[in-house]
């Protein structure tokens, strides 16, 4: 970013989680669980807006939100209604969504909070509780399709929306604060972010000097930093040729990777709401926010000082490692076998983690168990294998889920112990290098050089000291007159 | 924009109906567009008389009933599979649906 300043850039995000740990819908008692399931096979005529029925919330639904609420040091307000959001499309079956709303005497299931990233603090405006829409899907392309073909058994899943202030300066800064949230989530056991579809996030974005942009459609955290940034660079070029940045809202295009414009005719005042008439109101007492706050699990916050204090590892680690629930589960099952924690975390930090990067893969997906690593730490411990060789068993445990014992014996990666072959080894690299040597003689930095060599050529299967040993004691040899 | 209405006492414009009908993904004909805007306006002006009730002290109600705090179990009760055969159109397994602009 060039001439834009992070200071001049306002995100501000909207994010929707399926709260997938309740089994049924928001209103009705449909199983939640249909993902993979034939359409239309998890619907009722509650979920359907049949006239007559009655939507009832679902007493697990308050208990989630609350401990999210909890989490987020938001406020929970002490009355709660649900509203109307009224608007035609197929996705919702009674032409409306219940919701929540902020006016006309309405009041969100939580107010303020806010989430800690370093030394930043993330203002939360506010979290309701709503319902999901149905799935929308096309015969041939959106464009040519005679009609819309519409799934149910998503409508009326749990959300929770968490609405931030414009507190965000970067699309960095965004990813930061998402994956803290779904770390702060699957802590509390109620959203699990590696389902498809869990987790979902609308993103505004202003840049001095310009209106602010609503970008929608963003399917999940992963692409929120390539939308935000594509989004940056479009106003940019903007505001750099002189040209307006209207208020819009634009459509995330994962394929094309771009936004683009949404005729979105839809205003705030069209939909409607008002408050819905067949859900009475729920009061929320101190006394139950108690009760909840007993049952809550450790959050990432607490569990990375206890990481810090139980496992000695340093602050930088321990917020890395709690920064994804499924990474922190991972460490603690490696350390119930294994005691060596900071060596642990290295290997988690330094080798797994650019790994599940660069893959764009979730920890639960890979092929890797808590045994695979302990069990390597132990062949390093006991000299079977050099650290370096143990990078490329790693590597290899990642591929293909075999045991480290297997994988040294397969590649024949086990370190040589014979200090009869190394000290040939170290012959024929003195031979090889005579410059290298010279210079060995004379500077003692050089030797790492002779060194490089020599465990290029023992394809680092041999013990870097007992080898620098032998290497030092032939160069004095050669200095003596010794050949 | 009702509230307004109200208190403008005056009726709905051509414009508001086409909005209106817009919203309800409902085409009308310039026919249908006058006799709604008439009709609509008189409902409005008949709504306006509750405005005149002195409404100073009393408490918005949200609700008509006393009840409160209503929730089920999380349970799972089974689907009815009937809901999907009273759907008017359906595609396969999809409720089949007009496309949307």
């Amino acid at each position: 970013m060039s001439r834009i300043k992070s200071a001049e850039i306002k995100i501000g995000l909207e994010v929707h989680c399926q709260l997938t740990n309740l089994m049924t819908k928001l209103f009705c008692s449909c199983s939640s669980d249909y993902r993979g399931k034939d359409p239309n096979t998890h619907i009722c005529p509650i979920c359907m807006g049949m006239p007559g029925t009655l939507p009832v919330l679902n007493e697990k639904a308050l208990e989630d939100a609350t401990m999210v609420a909890i989490a987020l040091n938001s406020n929970i307000s002490d009355r709660m209604l649900f509203f109307r959001k009224n608007y035609f499309y197929p996705d919702m079956p009674k032409n409306f969504q219940i919701s929540q709303y902020d006016k006309a005497g309405g009041v969100p299931f939580s107010l303020g909070g806010y989430i800690q990233i370093d030394k930043e603090k993330i203002r939360i405006r506010r979290t309701q509780i709503e319902e999901d829409p149905g799935k929308l899907s096309y015969e041939g392309t959106i464009e040519s399709s005679p009609s819309t073909l519409v799934d149910y058994n998503r409508a009326g899943i749990a959300l929770i929306e968490i609405v931030t202030e414009p507190d965000i300066r970067s699309p960095k800064e965004a990813r930061l604060f998402l994956e803290k949230l779904r770390s702060i989530l699957e802590h509390l056991g109620v959203s699990d972010g590696s389902l498809e579809g869990a987790m979902r996030c609308d993103a505004n974005i202003s840049l001095k000097g310009g209106r602010r942009v609503e970008i929608k459609n963003i399917s999940s955290f992963k692409e929120v930093e390539r939308a935000l940034n594509f989004e940056i660079t479009r106003q940019k070029s903007f505001i750099e040729r002189g040209i307006i940045v209207g208020q819009e809202t634009r459509h995330w295009d994962e394929v094309r990777r771009i936004t683009v414009s949404l005729r979105s005719k839809e205003e705030e005042q069209d939909y409607r709401y008002f408050p819905e008439p067949d859900l009475v109101p729920v009061t929320i007492s101190k006394d139950y926010i108690q009760k909840v706050k007993v049952k809550m699990p450790e959050l990432p916050d607490d569990r990375m000082r206890r990481f810090i204090e139980q496992y000695d590892l340093t602050l930088q680690n321990a917020e890395i490692l709690t920064r994804n629930k499924e990474m922190a589960d991972f460490f603690e099952e490696c350390v119930e076998l294994y005691k060596n924690s900071r060596e642990i975390s290295n290997w988690l930090i330094g080798e797994l983690l650019p790994y599940v990067r660069d893959k764009n893969v979730e920890i639960e997906e890979l092929k890797v168990t808590p045994k695979h690593l302990t069990d390597m730490l132990r062949f390093i411990d006991d000299g079977t294998i050099s650290r370096k060789m143990a990078q490329s068993v790693f590597r290899e445990i990642l591929s293909t889920g075999k045991m480290p014992d297997s994988i040294i014996k397969e590649k024949g990666l086990k370190k040589i112990l014979d200090k009869q072959y190394v000290v040939e080894m170290v012959e024929k690299v003195l031979k090889e290098n005579p410059r290298a040597v010279e210079d060995a003689l004379t500077d003692e930095k050089a030797i790492n050089y002779l060194m490089g060599q020599l465990m290029k050529l023992t394809k680092g299967r041999i013990d870097p000291k007992v080898a620098g040993e032998i290497m030092r004691r032939r160069l004095s040899d050669l200095t003596k007159g010794i050949s | 924009m009702v509230d307004e209405l109200v208190k403008r006492k005056k009726g709905l414009s051509k414009k508001e109906i086409e909005h209106i009908a817009w919203l309800a993904r409902i085409e009308l004909s310039k026919k249908e567009v006058n006799l709604f805007a008439h009709q609509l306006s008189d409902i409005l002006t008949y709504f306006a008389k509750i405005d005149e009730a002195d409404t100073e002290d009393v408490p918005p109600s949200y609700h008509v009933l006393d009840l409160i705090n209503v929730l089920r179990k999380d349970e799972i009760k089974p689907s009815l599979e009937v809901t999907f055969q009273t759907v008017p159109q359906t595609k396969g397994r999809f409720v089949k649906a007009p496309r949307m602009t």
